[in-house]
């Protein structure tokens, strides 16, 4: 078994217009940036995306947004993307923001075979409009349901031609969960190992769900902060 | 001293040695330059580490370690990293000693608006939704009005809500605010102030504690 491919462009050579696609990442953290840029080359459309963020202009997801791919967006905060902000607000981009953790939870939830479960988060708020409300002992839950892609594309430090993946501190974020619950998870490493170099007790990701690994070939990792105000011109 | 630092350091009192606290983006941030001396706080960064240090020094940032606000930070000895679904877990399970967040706004029932502004500001809530539902306590940290002189404590928030009655306390340069079943009850002020000007810059109805204190910042 061998889930290597020779290239971020050959990873992604066969996403179709439309789909439905997890990014992992917090922030510029841990983000896939081969596979994006490797995607922004495609220039398909209409696609959903699901993750944390919608990158910064000009990085990350960023670039996917100023190439006019993407149709709607589910994530958590997205306050670094000003022309997200004017797209919205605009109405050009369909834009559904949930709670972090409940967006962490459905995608597992998705993965897990869990159809639907109950939180207490964003009872009384805009976010449990249209949703189902239980009483379970003392308190209110929202029933949130579970989220599913077609294409999950992730990013770890390193991983072994069986899809077995580690982390590396707070890169790791969304990546793993995400991992799980979409039906081809294309993984980009900054570091191929032979099977058995990783210890067993520390694989994070197990292979079973990995179909696709490549290995970055260039890493910018711009932390995110320093991006925005390097943009601004050093101001702020 | 001015009154941001006035309120990180009157929070960081507030933190019992062994605590797991989760600070928000800003003002709650500072408040772990403050510590006491021999109380040991565990921070954590929701998106997935356990122990966070202080920023590092000028050229040594690690891009792939930063907290919640995007900036690089450092390990501290014993922190541990973990997956988001875990590290909201851990919140939502009632892990968390203690939250400390921001907001915009902040009511006599203690609902919080703090995430988003219809028509002008497309934000998102991020963790915030769920660190007040899950946190066993939670503090906002705020100035008490905003910039044009308006309250920022009201009778009921006008903005979409981040939770509704979750907010336990209410610290600003002015003063330390409880929320209680019966409303809020003004418990310290600042020093060189007295109850009638803090209620004269608040907008919901502010009970005065028959034990009320100047509030130290150390």
């Amino acid at each position: 078994m061998d889930k290597v491919v020779p290239s971020a462009d050959a990873a992604v050579a066969d996403i179709a217009s439309g789909s439905t696609i997890m990014l992992g990442g917090f922030g510029l953290c841990g983000i896939p940036e081969n596979l994006i840029a490797a995607l922004v080359k495609r220039r398909i459309t209409g696609l959903h995306t699901i993750s944390n963020n919608m990158g910064v202009d000009g990085f990350g997801m960023g670039l996917m947004l100023e190439a006019g791919m993407i149709a709607s967006h589910i994530g958590s905060y997205v306050g670094e993307n000003r022309r997200l902000e004017q797209l919205v607000l605009k109405g050009e981009l369909d834009l559904t923001l949930i709670p972090q953790g409940t967006l962490a939870e459905r995608i597992r939830a998705g993965g897990a075979g869990i159809p639907a479960f109950y939180v207490p988060t964003g009872l009384g708020t805009v976010v449990a409009e249209g949703k189902e409300t239980r009483q379970i002992g003392e308190r209110m839950y929202v029933l949130e349901q579970a989220l599913h892609a077609d294409v999950a594309l992730i990013k770890a430090w390193k991983g072994d031609r069986l899809g077995n993946l580690v982390y590396r501190k707070t890169a790791r974020n969304f990546n793993p969960v995400m991992a799980t619950a979409a039906k081809l998870t294309i993984v980009e490493v900054e570091e191929l190992v032979e099977p058995g170099e990783l210890d067993p007790d520390h694989i994070v990701t197990p292979g079973i769900y990995v179909k696709r690994v490549v290995v970055g070939e260039m890493y910018r990792k711009p932390i995110e902060s320093e991006f925005i105000r390097a943009q601004m011109g050093g101001a702020a | 001293m001015n009154g941001k630092e006035r309120i990180a350091r009157r929070i960081a009192r507030e933190f019992k040695d062994g605590f797991y606290v989760n600070l928000g983006i800003g003002l709650p941030t500072m408040i772990a330059g403050y510590l006491p001396p021999g109380i040991d706080v565990v921070f954590q960064s929701e998106n997935g580490m356990l122990g966070v240090g202080a920023p590092p020094t000028e050229g040594q940032a690690d891009p792939d370690l930063v907290n919640a606000g995007k900036q690089p930070v450092t390990e501290l000895p014993g922190c541990s990293y973990f997956a988001s679904e875990e590290s909201f877990a851990m919140i939502r399970g009632g892990h968390m000693d203690m939250s400390v967040l921001g907001a915009m706004q902040v009511d006599e029932q203690g609902n919080l608006a703090n995430w988003t502004i219809p028509g002008k500001m497309v934000k998102g809530m991020g963790g915030a939704m769920d660190l007040v539902a899950g946190a066993r306590r939670v503090i906002v940290a705020m100035e008490h009005q905003t910039k044009d002189g308006a309250s920022r404590i009201l009778k009921a928030c006008s903005l979409p809500l981040t939770g509704t009655r979750v907010v336990h306390d209410i610290v600003t340069e002015l003063g330390w605010i409880r929320v209680t079943p019966d409303g809020l009850v003004l418990t310290e002020v600042a020093e060189g102030i007295d109850a009638a000007e803090v209620q004269a810059r608040t907008e919901a109805k502010l009970m005065v504690s028959p034990d009320l204190r100047v509030m130290t910042a150390s």
